[in-house]
């Protein structure tokens, strides 16, 4: 990866212990977050599952579903990948082992912390900003630990050049706390309540700035950084093209934070801010499908390889994922696109294509690749990790699809209008019974979706509390 | 720290990303950028969100009715937010105008149409069928997928707690005097009798505290600010597509 003079390093001065850490958190929470999903799937095919309790009902669950996924998953993968690879990429262990135990411990409690409050209706009803300004401060402690840390760690690193997986990491880490800070600021009327700062649109606008970036700069320009450290080291070859990761990281970082308005096309939102919502949305498909094709074609000469370990497979198809809902999302953002897709299930499809497709699926590379290497021993079952990854695709596939064609049919339903100018589908109830069937079907696949990872969970723990081999792990063993 | 880029390294790699420092800077320069040139002019006459005056605060009961709304997740399944397409027109009314938004702290217009929007929704149907339809969705809307919310139908509202969230959304800049956050109780009491009222002619018997009186109150306001306002010709020239 870097072509100077390579710093020899013992390996056991880096902190693997928070690695860990993160490892068992992510696919604990990985767990949660899932289960809620099928919860909440379930709910919307069969309405009895909301249980008759004001705890358990759609409108609570649904944020603890994003939440749980985005900040508990996909939050502690990026956290153990970053202490992972940072690490080994700067040559020198972290900065602060109290700093990296008080972030590792903090972002914990105020996952515990949300999953106590939004059942019980405790929310500031911002997506993926919900949480109640207390935590949202406790976010804001923790957060800036963590960033200490992260600078610190560069401050001391042992090679000079920065390799790209760190430039993305410092996207994530100056961006998230920017995009907190500004959306989260609110006046409290009581320890539980607050109302932000911001009125109407201006709130709206703000808060999709953020939510847009919370995809941005959580859950694409972290595991980029991830994708960049990690697919080189499974596929044992060098990134293809250090030029491109140079400008399609400046490129992306720049475009990303212009597309929030995509999500209030067609509102009161004045025009010039819609439009410019649209234009950068649909500018941005240019630096996405620059990493695509810097992470696929890395692969060039591995592909065989691709065949029979599994952690390609997770990558690839990971990767395939994101270039195709990175074509997806401006396409939607296009404004007579979004027309017909704005308020249907094509943009749960569209959102889950990249979270159970990109995020899910390199997290579970990452996963695979890392527990030989953390708890020196091989996999119980190698042979499972392959059947996780084909019930992941298959339940990908069955989502994606019965959403896409769930909201199509809703929003050409709704929009619907008869020869005699009135609506064709004027009960509103009329069009919902038609969507049970794909209610259904994307239960089906979120289900497949969370059999592979209790697969791998069970796998992961036969493997950690199984026999201490204290095998030289290679790789993820082959499966044939 | 040892330096181990040769001299015969591009600028970008000899400096840039070999100083973390300036390298952080520039990133919060690019990822500023954007967000500056479309949130700042929010804050504009010119080119921000219409204000109007024919907009009027929610009232103590119907802020305690929005943060149950807020508090069920309503806006998880039920937009705010018509939009100009004649489709929407016919569905659910005149299209949503800026102006209509500016008390709302927060914003609710929604992600998704598991139900219907709820922009125009005051006045849509008697103050009982909302009471029926919260006690068993089903009762009143055959087939839907809306979970019950029976308990709205015994849980209190604490006036208290209302003013606290008055005196808050003050400080966020919604006009309330202090007579109106001093008399919010006796507010509320008027605007839940009059509900009370209308539930016992359909032969509901709901106390006047109830939680379902208030979000009664909030979902029956909605929209209708801008629907009068409309009817009444003072909205701005239309900006309809």
């Amino acid at each position: 990866m870097n072509n100077t003079t390579p710093v020899r390093v013992d390996e056991s001065v880096y902190d693997d212990d928070i690695v860990r850490k993160f490892f068992v958190a992510t696919v604990l929470w990985g767990v949660v977050g899932m289960l809620l999903g099928v919860l909440i799937a379930l709910q919307l095919a069969w309405w009895p599952a909301n249980l008759g309790l004001p705890w358990t009902t759609f409108g609570r669950l649904r944020p603890l579903h994003t939440n749980a996924v985005i900040f508990a998953f996909a939050g502690n993968i990026c956290f153990a990948g970053i202490y992972y690879s940072m690490q080994r990429l700067l040559k020198t262990r972290m900065y602060s082992d109290t700093m990296s135990h008080i972030h590792f411990w903090g972002w914990q409690l105020i996952i515990v912390a949300a999953a106590i409050t939004l059942p019980l209706g405790l929310t500031q009803s911002k997506e993926y900003a919900e949480l109640i300004w207390p935590i949202d401060v406790a976010i804001t402690v923790v957060w800036v630990v963590f960033a200490v840390n992260f600078f610190g760690t560069i401050a001391i690193r042992k090679v000079k050049h920065l390799y790209v997986a760190i430039w993305f990491y410092m996207s994530f880490v100056i961006t998230i706390a920017v995009l907190h800070i500004v959306n989260s600021l609110a006046v409290p009327a009581t320890l539980t309540r607050s109302y932000p700062v911001y009125a109407g649109l201006t709130d709206a606008l703000v808060q999709w700035w953020y939510g847009h970036n919370a995809v941005g700069f959580f859950l694409t320009t972290p595991f980029l950084g991830l994708m960049y450290y990690f697919l080189p080291r499974a596929a044992e070859r060098p990134v293809y093209s250090y030029r491109l990761s140079i400008v399609h990281f400046w490129a992306l970082v720049f475009l990303y934070i212009w597309t929030g308005p995509h999500h209030l096309l067609y509102s009161a939102l004045p025009d010039w801010a819609q439009t410019l919502g649209m234009v950068f949305s649909i500018m941005l498909l240019a630096p996405s499908w620059g990493g695509m094709l810097n992470g696929l074609l890395t692969l060039r000469g591995a592909w065989d390889r691709v065949r029979t370990d599994p952690v390609l497979k997770f990558m690839v198809v990971a990767v395939s994922f994101y270039g195709m809902s990175t074509f997806e999302g401006p396409m939607m953002a296009i404004r007579g696109v979004n027309g017909l897709a704005h308020y249907t299930n094509w943009v749960i499809g569209h959102v889950h294509s990249g979270a159970l497709g990109w995020v899910g699926m390199i997290t579970f590379g990452i996963l695979y690749w890392l527990v030989p290497r953390l708890w020196k021993r091989d996999l119980a079952y190698p042979g499972w990790a392959t059947t996780h990854f084909w019930l992941a695709t298959i339940g990908i596939v069955l989502y994606t699809v019965s959403m896409w064609a769930a909201g199509l049919m809703e929003g050409l339903m709704w929009r619907a209008v008869s020869d005699q100018g009135t609506l064709a589908n004027p009960a509103f109830m009329d069009i919902v019974n038609q969507l049970h069937p794909f209610f259904w079907l994307r239960l089906v696949g979120g289900v497949l979706y969370l059999t592979g990872v209790l697969m791998m969970s069970w796998n992961f723990i036969r493997t950690v509390s199984g026999p201490g081999l204290q095998v030289q792990p290679a790789s993820v063993p082959a499966t044939s | 720290m040892t330096n181990d880029t040769s001299k015969r390294d591009p600028f970008h790699r000899r400096v840039l990303e070999s100083k973390a420092g300036l390298f952080a800077v520039l990133t919060t320069v690019a990822i500023s950028i954007g967000g500056i040139v479309e949130i700042v002019p929010m804050f504009t006459a010119a080119a921000g969100p219409e204000r109007a005056t024919w907009v009027t605060p929610y009232t103590p009961l119907e802020v305690a009715g929005r943060d149950i709304y807020i508090r069920e997740g309503c806006y998880v399944c039920h937009s705010q937010m018509v939009r100009p397409m004649r489709a929407e027109l016919l569905r659910y009314g005149e299209w949503s105008r800026a102006a209509e938004y500016q008390y709302d702290h927060p914003f609710l217009l929604g992600s998704r149409r598991i139900g219907p929007d709820l922009q125009r929704v005051g006045g849509k149907y008697p103050d009982a069928w909302h009471y029926e339809h919260m006690r068993d969705p089903r009762s009143m809307t055959p087939g839907s997928v809306m979970p019950a919310y029976a308990w709205l139908l015994e849980r209190h509202v604490d006036p208290e707690d209302v003013r606290a969230s008055l005196r808050a959304l003050r400080g966020t800049g919604v006009p309330y005097t202090d007579e109106d956050i001093d008399g919010a109780a006796a507010s509320m009491q008027a605007q839940a009798n009059d509900i009370v009222a209308r539930l016992a002619q359909q032969n509901i018997t709901a106390a006047p505290d109830l939680e379902i009186v208030a979000l009664t109150a909030y979902l029956q306001r909605l929209g209708q600010d801008g629907r009068k306002a409309i009817q009444a010709g003072l909205t701005a020239p239309s900006q309809a597509q």
